[in-house]
């Protein structure tokens, strides 16, 4: 048994409790982290140098970073942890990784992916100015490096982290310009009961945004955006109201995210087939109730397989490890596996909450203008993404990715792939799953030459 | 030239020496070299696309919009790195004629 080889990509909540379990079982996983400390992105820890207690860091959620830390940390001596380490591709049965422009590779009986998400964006025109970032940006500058990212900031788009970030920089005493929403509120109202299967995650929602308005933050729901203003920075951002009426807020910041999208790159190149989930209008990877890939010995955990949260991903973690311990023919508990499954279920339910309350705009994807940047990477304009439908007859994204570059720039598509896909499905009169999906590419970050040609030998 | 992000915390940390195109800067012990730049600069870099200066935008090592360069033509991806004594960096790569890049 412990010659089997485990191997978790990913240490946040999914990757930490997966870990976990396979110590448990007595096995001794490789954990293979990008961050330099684990926790992932929501419990993502300040530098050793900061003091702040876990009460001001993670609000409602100290306990809970504080387990996901204590756990981690216990295990030390146990797992085989390689942070600061980019796993860049994986095939024939192997993690290809990177460390410090040292290449290593790792074979695996069983991989676990726990690879979280970022924020998923679509292009405003201005959204390349020095003082937009994302959503994931703005929270990170403040809990991991006790910033704001700027002295006034509007926060733009939809889902429950505008509420938290922009809550989190009202009480860190940034002055938060205004909220805007492009979700209206008659259908958060409405998904209220889907959500209230997690009458506590409702509830934390419910106040940031009450918190917001007793500290008189203007909250907009419904809202256009229209544009970030400035000459070569953030100056303005205009946009219409729910009624049509034009605004604009005076900022030098701006945070702006639309929920978040699965990182799925790793699971693409393992092989890994994928399926459209119509609510989070998103390909994610298919997976059993357990998280088994359709690719053997490949699960996935977390936000990467489907975005359900931090507490979901905790779960799931446990959920495919186990899994994974029963295909190796090890013994599992198959009643803790049924618990898990049908907590699962709970968050999945919340989860359809969500996608109602916060449903991404596709229609603000497909009306960006021909002159707008669709591309941050390489500067391709929404006009010359249409073009490769128009004049060249693209069927599907990696066609006209291939004609235009977007999606081949140096995030890999995560940026401009969500809304790529609407503008392309649009200037074909067809849904969105129907132009499919830009495929992972290795390495799914830059790497030096020498570090591949060192994988190569 | 004035700094786009503002401290709101922890601001007792050890000082440490670092270079931004030759000028000295403080930045403090535990910043990402994209905090510590940024707290003194409004921008990081040129898009090399010729579509004006960036910031950074993701901060989690996704979007790589934050590279900066060293004068031997290192790339430094800025929201990930942390600064160390003497860190020298340049907003914009040393010369065209250095491509490509040694690791």
């Amino acid at each position: 048994m412990a010659d089997l080889r485990v191997v978790v990509v990913g240490a946040g909540p999914a990757g930490i409790r997966a870990a976990q379990t396979f110590v448990e079982a007595g096995l001794r996983p490789i954990v293979i982290d990008e961050g330099n400390a684990s926790g992932g992105q929501i419990y993502r820890r300040q530098p050793a140098q900061f003091r702040r207690s876990y009460e001001t860091l993670y609000g409602f959620e100290a306990k809970t970073a504080k387990a996901i830390h204590d756990t981690f940390d216990r295990l030390v001596g146990q797992v085989d942890y390689r942070p600061e380490t980019l796993a860049w591709n994986i095939y024939d049965g192997a993690v290809h990784t990177m460390r410090d422009g040292v290449a290593h590779k790792i074979p695996f009986d069983a991989l676990v992916l726990a690879t979280g998400a970022t924020d998923r964006l679509l292009p405003i025109k201005g959204w390349t100015l020095p003082g937009c970032y994302s959503m994931g940006a703005a929270q990170i500058a403040l809990k991991a490096q006790a910033c704001a990212i700027g002295r006034q900031v509007v926060f733009l788009g939809t889902g429950p982290l505008l509420y938290l970030v922009s809550y989190q920089y009202a009480k860190a005493g940034a002055d938060v310009a205004a909220v805007l929403d492009t979700s209206a509120l008659s259908g958060q109202i409405h998904a209220l009961g889907l959500m209230t299967s997690r009458p506590g995650l409702l509830a934390k929602g419910l106040y940031y945004r009450a918190q917001l308005l007793a500290r008189g933050v203007p909250v907009h729901n419904g809202v256009t955006p229209v544009e970030i203003e400035g000459t070569d920075q953030v100056e303005a951002v205009r946009f219409r109201t729910r009624s049509g009426a034009e605004r604009r807020v005076a900022c030098d910041a701006v945070g702006m995210g639309f929920h978040l999208r699965s990182e799925t790159q790793l699971a693409d190149l393992a092989r890994c087939a994928f399926v459209f989930d119509e609510d989070l209008a998103q390909w994610r990877p298919e997976t059993d109730s357990d998280g088994r890939a359709s690719v053997k010995g490949i699960y996935l955990a977390g936000d990467g397989a489907r975005v359900l949260g931090a507490d979901a991903a905790e779960k799931s973690g446990r959920l495919a490890a186990l899994a994974a311990l029963q295909d190796l023919g090890l013994p599992v508990a198959v009643r803790r596996m049924d618990v898990l499954r049908r907590e699962q279920q709970r968050m999945e339910q919340f989860r359809r909450g969500l996608a109602r309350a916060f449903p991404w705009p596709a229609e603000l994807a497909r009306a960006v203008a021909d002159d707008v940047l669709v591309c941050r990477c390489e500067a391709i304009t929404a006009g010359e993404l249409r073009s490769t439908a128009t004049l060249k007859g693209a069927p599907e994204l990696n066609r006209a990715k291939a004609l235009s570059r977007v999606g081949m720039g140096r995030c890999q598509g995560r940026y401009c792939g969500s809304a790529a896909a609407e503008i392309l499905a649009d200037v074909r009169g067809e849904r969105v799953e129907a132009v499919g999906r830009l495929r992972g590419q290795a390495p799914v970050k830059p790497l030096p030459l020498s570090a591949v040609r060192g994988a190569a030998s | 030239m004035p700094a786009r992000f503002v401290r709101v915390a922890e601001q007792d940390r050890r000082p440490i020496e670092i270079e931004i195109d030759g000028v000295r800067h403080t930045a403090l012990e535990g910043d990402t070299l994209l905090v510590a730049v940024l707290t003194h600069a409004e921008r990081l870099r040129q898009s090399e696309f010729s579509d004006g200066s960036r910031a950074g935008f993701c901060l989690m090592g996704a979007c790589q919009d934050c590279w900066m360069w060293t004068a031997d033509g290192q790339r430094i991806r800025a929201c990930t790195a942390t600064v160390a004594p003497g860190m020298s960096v340049l907003t914009n790569p040393p010369s065209e004629d250095i491509w490509p890049i040694s690791a």
